[in-house]
């Protein structure tokens, strides 16, 4: 490798191989806070009254049919979220990944804040656009376009244009650094061999930014796997999904082994669309974005996939050849353009209902005033929940920022050949699914007499946010140069002046970003908060999730311009840093 | 013969005012530059000096904002890159990862509407070219550097581009890899009578390869011409600098009479030949010498001749340079004849040379 590692002296590689234990600390809290209460829970759906082993609770949902069609309809809207996230998101990531390097950095916000933007908040906005009474409803009926209201909402129409509007960005955020990685040379270079745009992109282009349209949709399928959120405001009863169903066996029925059974079903097909993917891509590509797309499959399926494509761009060819030049070039901006309005608009329409005048959620409102906010602002339940959030978000973004950033230390300095199981079981909770660590941690924390109390939500977040601090990090210190602390040391610098002088100002930005994203992913937490706060003790989102089932109110639509408000800020502090 | 074959006089590329600027950088001023067909021409210059600018012009791949180019009379500014019939090898490669070597040499036929049974055919000849029979099924990444250059030049010459161009292609390789590549570039340019435009910056390689070398600086044309020419006759302070190793004596001009000139400075005068002397700007102008011109002897033993002490002696493996320090400081390299014995450091030397071989340039 580096010189640097060619003169590493044996004690040098003794400390190196060591370093591993910096990631301990984090070892031992994600198995005594994520893999032991997840297995506890994995394990109450094959125990019986007694202790002993059964399976008959998995009788139970073999032999009742609703269970099977839940199972199904959660499949299949996944499925479709994946699907429509990847389809219409790609022209966006193909269209950030293009742009200098400067302003890609700008308009991938336009992503960013619809990705850390609050579910709730966009569900709600949702609810707002196409209810029956809704905007869109409204504009169209108004329009004289139709007679009666269209069936937008409380249906599957309403739960996939609610998901894909909230997986999209992530799918973008994981295609993107892909197909920038894609070198801008092989397409000049297939042109100067003859071949034309379609050509170029179906040849060259597309394959290589398979692995990328594979990782987006990995995360996308498994995150919507485990979703409630959406469903549960835009669905209909026929569109209930499996996460809905165990917060009924949980909340409602008090049924920890069947609410294991479904947690087990959950898990499972996250991991068997995991394994897939990593039998053909590697998990690696997750997060390192290179990845070897030949590695497995074999020269048939490959002959067979370029022939396949080879006629996709002859195809293209005829079609585009058809157009005249010009309008040609403007398609994708306008695209784009349509695909960030999908994005940012519904959300934002939710700011000029918050300042209604009326009691009613109308749009357009029919006056301005501040009164809703005056109402929040002299809510003593709102505000205390929004203390509460901010509070818990803090202390988690400490508790994860030294936890990951440990963690990423000691794999960026260890050459263990445990490293790579170290990098999958810090991820781990990004895989399975929220809802699966929620309940696993209501039921521990139950026990431990956390439940409703602050200590058991910063550590429930902080489980869920390891993650990405981690992630965060762990990039910053991969493109970090060590010679930099030798030479620091050879220049007379103790350990503790290099530390302080040299390796953290210079990973900063990353350490910062890293807090940040760690203080939103708690900040807008719900799935965990449903179950560990209630009462007095309820975190913002959770005090929004119940107003947002009991009923909708323009207090609403001002919580969720202060949340957004809160969030945006917070994301444009990031972005300031991380340059 | 009255009736020329007009295809015989008609160059093959001809460059007319092609310029480009990206808002105020000018990458490249307005340049013309022919070449013929079959020749190899290189366009050699430091990084940033606008080859790289030209090279893509030529292929297309950048728009240029002033100027045409014609090639075989046919003006072909504004044909789109994949319809301009040249070959293009870059620097680093670009062989496309997700195909093996066979299908990345197939695809320029491919492009091209070429039946199945004929692709194979000539991918299995042109590997052979280049000495790869074996690795058709391997991809790029399991190559070597020299093999992964040899399959750039491969699927480049498959498809016998009428112009092949090539912007630094063995930049990435060591020395030895680099001279037995040069030798095979040759090799394939007199195989395919192909008409090629080579960038480097790399002077030797320059000189090695070349018919013709266009030497740039500065987003300009410093200098067209055989090698020989250049070497011998440089038009500019630059151009005498950039190749080959230069002595430069920088002083005041006048002129002698009887077709002679004289560049004084504080080591002496020394004369021309007028007619060896290029466009003077302020009376100021460098009268350039190569080592191997100057022969060691008696003052007043040639036309001219100088004085100066042994500081430095240079072992180069096939001939021993010397470094002599001049009254004013300056430093003078000269070849020490290998007959003669090697002088000590501090010793004094003069050397000679006639009035022919100085160039005077500014
Ligand atoms: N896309 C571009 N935008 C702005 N300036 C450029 C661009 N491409 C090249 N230049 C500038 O044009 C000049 C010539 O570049 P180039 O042709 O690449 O030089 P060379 O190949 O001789 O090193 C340089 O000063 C470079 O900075
Ligand atoms: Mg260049």
């Amino acid at each position: 490798m580096t010189a640097a590692s060619l003169s590493a002296s044996p004690r040098n590689l003794r400390l190196r191989a060591n370093a591993l234990w910096l990631a301990a600390p984090a070892i031992a809290f994600l198995i005594v806070f994520f893999l032991i209460p997840v297995g506890r829970l994995l394990f109450l759906s094959v125990q019986g009254d007694t202790g002993n082993l059964t399976a008959e609770h998995y009788s139970r949902l073999l032999h009742t049919e609703v269970y099977w069609r839940i199972l199904i309809i959660t499949f299949r809207i996944a499925g479709l979220t994946a699907f429509f996230s990847l389809l219409l998101g790609y022209p966006l990531a193909y269209w950030l990944s293009q742009l200098r390097e400067n302003r890609r950095n700008q308009m991938l916000l336009l992503v960013l804040v619809p990705f850390w933007t609050s579910y709730l908040v966009k569900a709600f906005a949702w609810m707002l656009l196409l209810g029956n009474q809704g905007v869109l409803n409204r504009l169209l009926g108004g329009a004289g376009i139709i007679d009666g209201p269209l069936p937008l909402m409380y249906n599957e129409f309403g739960v996939i244009v609610g998901m894909v509007h909230a997986m999209m960005p992530l799918a973008v955020l994981t295609m993107m650094p892909v197909m920038s990685g894609i070198d801008t040379r092989l397409s000049q270079a297939a042109g100067t061999l003859g071949a034309n745009g379609a050509h170029r992109f179906w040849m060259v282009y597309f394959p290589l930014s398979i692995p990328g349209m594979a990782a987006g949709g990995l995360l996308t399928f498994i995150t919507s796997l485990g979703f409630f959120i959406v469903p549960a405001f835009l669905g209909g009863r026929q569109q209930t999904m499996l996460a809905q169903l165990i917060i009924i066996q949980v909340q409602e029925l008090v049924n920890w082994a069947f609410a294991g059974v479904l947690a087990t079903m959950l898990l499972v097909s996250a991991l068997i669309a995991c394994w897939i993917y990593n039998h053909l891509f590697g998990l690696a590509s997750l997060s390192a974005g290179n990845s070897t797309t030949d590695k497995t499959s074999s020269a048939w399926t490959r002959r067979f996939g370029f022939a396949i494509l080879e006629k996709l761009a002859w195809a293209t060819s005829a079609v585009t050849n058809r157009f005249a030049g010009k309008s040609r070039g403007r398609l994708l901006p306008a695209y784009v353009a349509l695909i960030v309005f999908f994005l940012v608009v519904p959300t934002l329409m939710v700011i000029p209902i918050a300042f209604t005048s009326s009691d009613f959620l109308e749009f357009p409102p029919p006056g301005y005033s501040t009164r809703w906010f005056s109402l929040y602002f002299n809510s003593p339940i709102w505000i205390s929940a929004t203390v509460r959030s901010f509070g818990v978000a803090f202390a988690t973004a400490i508790a994860a920022t030294v936890i990951g950033g440990f963690a990423a230390l000691a794999i960026a300095r260890s050459r263990s050949r445990f490293g790579g199981v170290v990098f999958a079981f810090m991820l781990a909770p990004m895989i399975v699914p929220r809802i699966v660590i929620a309940v696993g941690l209501f039921y521990l924390f139950a026990q431990m007499g956390l439940v409703a109390t602050n200590l058991g939500l910063v550590i429930g977040h902080t489980v869920l946010s390891i993650p990405f601090t981690f992630v965060a990090i762990a990039a910053v210190l991969k493109g970090y140069d060590w010679r930099l602390d030798q030479a620091a040391a050879s220049l007379g610098a103790g350990r503790f002046q290099v530390l302080r002088l040299i390796t953290v100002p210079l990973i900063r930005g990353g350490v910062i970003s890293a807090f940040l994203f760690a203080f939103v992913t708690s900040f807008d937490e719900l799935t965990i908060a449903i179950f560990v706060s209630g009462g007095l003790k309820s975190t913002l989102p959770k005090q929004m999730w119940d107003d947002m089932i009991l009923q909708l109110n323009p207090t609403l639509a001002a919580v969720s311009v202060v949340v957004l408000v809160i969030v945006t800020a917070i994301l444009l502090v990031a972005d300031r840093l991380r340059r | 013969m009255v009736n020329v074959d007009t295809t015989n006089v008609q160059p093959k590329l001809k460059i007319s005012g092609l310029g480009k600027r990206y808002g105020e950088v000018v990458a490249l001023e307005p340049t013309d530059l022919t070449v013929d067909a079959g020749e190899f021409v290189t366009l050699l210059g430091p990084s940033g000096s606008g080859k790289t600018t030209l090279l893509q012009m030529i292929s297309g791949l950048t728009e240029p904002t002033t100027g045409t180019l014609h090639v075989d009379g046919r003006d072909e500014t504004a044909t789109p890159v994949h319809r301009r019939d040249m070959g293009l090898v870059f620097q680093h490669y670009a062989l496309f990862p997700h195909m093996t070597v066979g299908e990345n040499i197939a695809f320029p036929l491919k492009m091209r509407g070429t039946p199945a049974s004929e692709v194979r055919e000539r991918v299995r000849e042109t590997l052979a070219k280049v000495q790869l029979e074996q690795y058709g099924d391997r991809f790029p990444r399991e190559l070597s550097g020299g093999q992964q250059q040899r399959v750039a030049l491969a699927r480049c010459f498959v498809y016998r581009p009428q112009v092949v161009l090539m912007d630094e292609p063995l930049g990435a390789l060591d020395k030895n890899l680099r001279e037995h590549m040069q030798f095979e570039i040759k090799r394939l340019h007199r195989e395919f009578g192909t008409t090629v435009i080579y960038v480097t910056h790399d002077q030797e390689e320059a000189l090695v390869l070349s018919d013709r070398i266009c030497l740039m600086n500065h987003a300009r044309v410093e200098q067209i011409g055989t090698p020989r020419e250049i070497y011998s006759r440089p038009k500019s302070i630059f151009s005498a600098r950039f190749i080959g190793l230069s002595n430069l004596f920088v002083g005041k001009v006048s002129d002698a009479g009887d077709g002679r000139i004289v560049v004084a400075n504080s080591n002496g005068s020394f004369e021309a030949r007028q007619e060896n002397c290029g466009p003077l700007v302020n009376g100021k102008a460098g009268l350039v010498l190569r080592p191997e011109q100057l022969r060691p002897g008696p003052a007043g033993a040639g036309e001219n001749d100088i004085t100066g002490t042994v500081t430095e002696i240079i072992y180069v493996g096939s001939d021993t340079r010397l470094v002599l320090t001049l009254q004013d400081g300056e430093t003078l390299s000269v070849r020490h004849d290998p007959a003669a014995t090697l002088p000590a450091l501090g010793d004094s030397l003069t050397y000679h040379w006639p009035i022919d071989v100085a160039v005077v340039v500014s």
